[in-house]
């Protein structure tokens, strides 16, 4: 096993906490992922009206991170908390998906991303809600009500914009195109799912995939842009393989932490 | 091609269940968007159960010339007001 | 301030003034609001625009240098603070467009006048963040002296400028505070912290004393704005009050005003100070500043990038409301 994967546990020595450690590592490193790359856009939306809802996004974001990351370290039990998980982990100890870490590029690529992570994170967090630990039932029911914003949110622009002018048009099937690849990730089990589902804590991944697809479809028919017949085989990032963009965002996020480990802020 | 989008009016109810209140401005595309837009303007703070937008330009107002005809009239109906009656203070609240 | 050295227009002797210009200066001496569709001078008006698109730019360009430090906040709560503080910031460049708009002038048009550089925003959001102290500086003594001009300016005598100053005051309470706290937590912190917290204040203090622009006492644009209540103090008095709060607030920290001559005044029961290199504030003011090309770049890049994404959604509510119309 690669030094990059090293964290992730053999199948046969899950224990409940590890599980638990590792699905809620995976719902909180794609949610501060996601948070980071959307809150790059602060100062530099096309609107103000925009911008300011963007930072609304990103806000919810990190704050749910906070809660899931909080929780994972309690439950790890190990002295780190949320922040120490946040900004004192290397790449291959962060489990987001990769959609999550694909650079912002353009707003289309940034909108896509955004739909295309919250019609999963939607599904998701109907589970989570339900989940036997009632500490992740109550994170997801809190993040669950912002999500469904996020998710209307998200339609609308990507609706409006797939079906806006020929460039607005253009724009939007190319970052569905760029995009399209990362989509099957979320739907991909391994072990820790299979435990986690088994314990009732988060859904199976891949039962998430049915609502996900329907939403999806019947939202970029409505922008009238085309499903990519590209195959949908990228991942990694939930078992610590990330790509290059991972690790600037990291270099970035994590620059004081690292440089001034002894300081408290 | 100008794509300036259209100003919008807005105006929130807040927790208490008074009337919707005129909060301030915003440039939307669409009805729909100006109320996202809103939501996300003008809630921040927790300001709101309620949204209403209304395109600026469909707003009727008053004219300040006048001002005088429209409200001075209602300054001499001073029997609208409850102060207005002398109550004997041996009657007890009213 | 965030509206420095605006020029005003009129500045006419009473017994030059219309029977309608005596009307309209007695209302606001008894302290009536003007409001949009109320008769103005043309002076009146066009000055207005002026100084609350110069402070609409300033909020919205002074969201660049602390939204450079954003993804680099050193813990998830800071992050979310600053981000927070920083939204704020667009939000309230958006109360103010709006207010500017009840004068007959759009956001778009403001906002090209900002980006071919025919408008002005405040001079300090040309300084540069170079470390995270630099957060709570700007935080501490920018907000500080910003909010020394909007308090006052919730008094202002235009309706809707009025009533913008009032909800970004009531917002803004949070932001100092949160930049002080910033400071309080690296001036106690590691040497390495401390160090950059005086460093930050040695590079802000001018420039902060600098946002109140020169001294205005025998300015005639000031004269006449103040008769028309949309400035409601002078400079000077509004620098005065700044140093005479920051001043204590530095000593709490431990940090030192980078002023040497800076001196309790019995008589006048304020500091003296030295005043700011003010050749240094009109070049900044003249675009030589150390980051005035950056913040415009940034500005225009967000505006053109963001063309087809304004166009694109105006199209789609467009054919929406065609489609409806047909229906």
């Amino acid at each position: 096993m690669s030094a990059l994967t090293e964290t992730t546990m053999p199948e046969t020595t899950l224990s409940a906490d590890a599980v638990l450690f590792e699905t809620l590592l995976r719902v909180g490193d794609s949610a501060l992922i996601l948070g980071h790359r959307v809150s790059e856009w602060c100062g530099h939306a096309p609107t103000l009206e925009e911008d300011i809802a963007q930072a609304n996004v990103a806000l919810d974001l990190i704050g749910q991170a906070t809660l899931w990351l909080g929780l994972a370290a309690e439950v790890e039990g190990a002295g780190r908390d949320a922040d120490a998980l946040a900004f004192r982990r290397d790449a291959g100890g962060f489990r987001n998906l990769l959609l999550a870490e694909q650079p912002n590029r353009d707003f289309a690529v940034t909108v896509m991303r955004q739909f295309l992570f919250d019609a999963w994170h939607a599904e998701l967090l109907a589970g989570l809600a339900a989940s036997t630990d009632p500490r992740v039932a109550e994170i997801a029911a809190k993040a669950r009500k912002e999500v469904a914003y996020h998710l209307d949110r998200s339609e609308t622009l990507v609706i409006g914009l797939g079906d806006g002018t020929p460039e607005s048009h253009a724009r939007m099937q190319a970052a569905l195109t760029r995009l399209w690849p990362f989509t099957g990730e979320p739907f991909r089990g391994d072990a820790t799912d299979a435990a986690a589902a088994e314990a009732g804590i988060a859904p199976d991944p891949a039962a998430l995939e049915p609502g996900w697809r329907a939403r999806v479809e019947a939202v970029l028919a409505e922008a009238t842009l085309t499903l990519p017949d590209t195959a949908r085989f990228r991942s990694g990032g939930r078992s610590g393989v990330h790509g290059e963009a991972l690790g600037l965002l990291l270099a970035e996020m994590q620059f004081l932490q690292r440089a001034y480990p002894d300081a408290t802020w | 091609m100008s794509s300036e989008w259209p100003l919008w009016e807005v105006f929130i109810r807040g927790q208490h269940g008074l009337n919707h209140r005129h909060v301030g401005s915003l440039h939307a595309p669409s009805a729909e968007m100006a109320i996202q837009n809103a939501r996300d303007v003008y809630t921040r703070r927790n300001e709101g159960v309620s949204i209403w937008v209304v395109r600026s330009n469909d707003i009727t107002a008053s004219a300040p010339s006048d001002k005088g005809p429209l409200f001075e009239p209602s300054n001499a109906k001073v029997y609208r007001h409850p102060t207005f009656f002398d109550i004997p203070d041996d009657v007890g609240h009213m | 301030m965030y509206a420095q050295m605006v020029t005003s227009e009129g500045g006419k002797a009473r017994d030059e003034m219309t029977p309608e210009e005596c009307a309209f200066q007695d209302r606001i001496d008894r302290g009536e609001r003007i409001e949009p569709k109320d008769w103005m001078p043309e002076g009146y008006r066009k000055t207005l625009i002026r100084q609350i698109g110069q402070h609409a730019h300033s909020e919205v360009v002074g969201q660049l240098p602390e939204g450079n430090w954003i993804t680099r906040a050193p813990t998830l709560e800071r992050k979310q603070i600053l981000l927070a503080k920083v939204q704020d910031e667009a939000g309230h460049g958006l109360y103010l467009y709006s207010a500017a708009e009840t004068l007959g002038v759009s956001r778009d048009e403001l906002t090209e006048m900002l980006l071919a550089g025919k408008m002005k925003y405040s001079s300090i959001f040309n300084y540069p963040t170079l470390t995270w102290a630099d957060i709570g500086a700007v935080g501490w003594l920018v907000d500080g002296a910003a909010i020394m001009n909007q308090v006052p300016l919730q008094r202002t005598s235009y309706g809707p400028y009025a009533r913008a100053m009032v909800r970004i005051c009531k917002e803004e309470s949070f932001h100092q505070r949160q930049g002080y706290s910033i400071m309080m937590t690296m001036a106690r912190g590691t040497a390495d912290q401390k160090a950059m917290a005086q460093d930050a204040l040695n590079r802000f203090w001018y420039p902060s004393l600098m946002m109140f622009g020169p001294s205005d006492k025998d300015s005639v644009h000031s004269a006449q704005s103040m008769a028309w209540k949309i400035k409601i103090n002078t400079n000077d008095e509004l620098r005065q009050k700044f140093v005479d709060q920051t001043v204590p607030q530095a000593r709490f920290l431990g940090l030192e005003i980078p002023d040497p001559d800076l001196v309790w005044n019995e008589e006048k029961g304020g500091y003296d100070f030295s005043q700011p290199d003010w050749s240094e504030f009109y070049e900044v003011l003249k675009g030589n500043g150390p980051c005035n090309a950056e913040r415009m770049e940034a500005r225009i890049e967000a505006w053109e990038d963001g063309a087809w994404v304004r166009e694109g959604l105006m199209a789609h509510a467009e054919k929406r409301a065609a489609a409806h119309a047909a229906e």
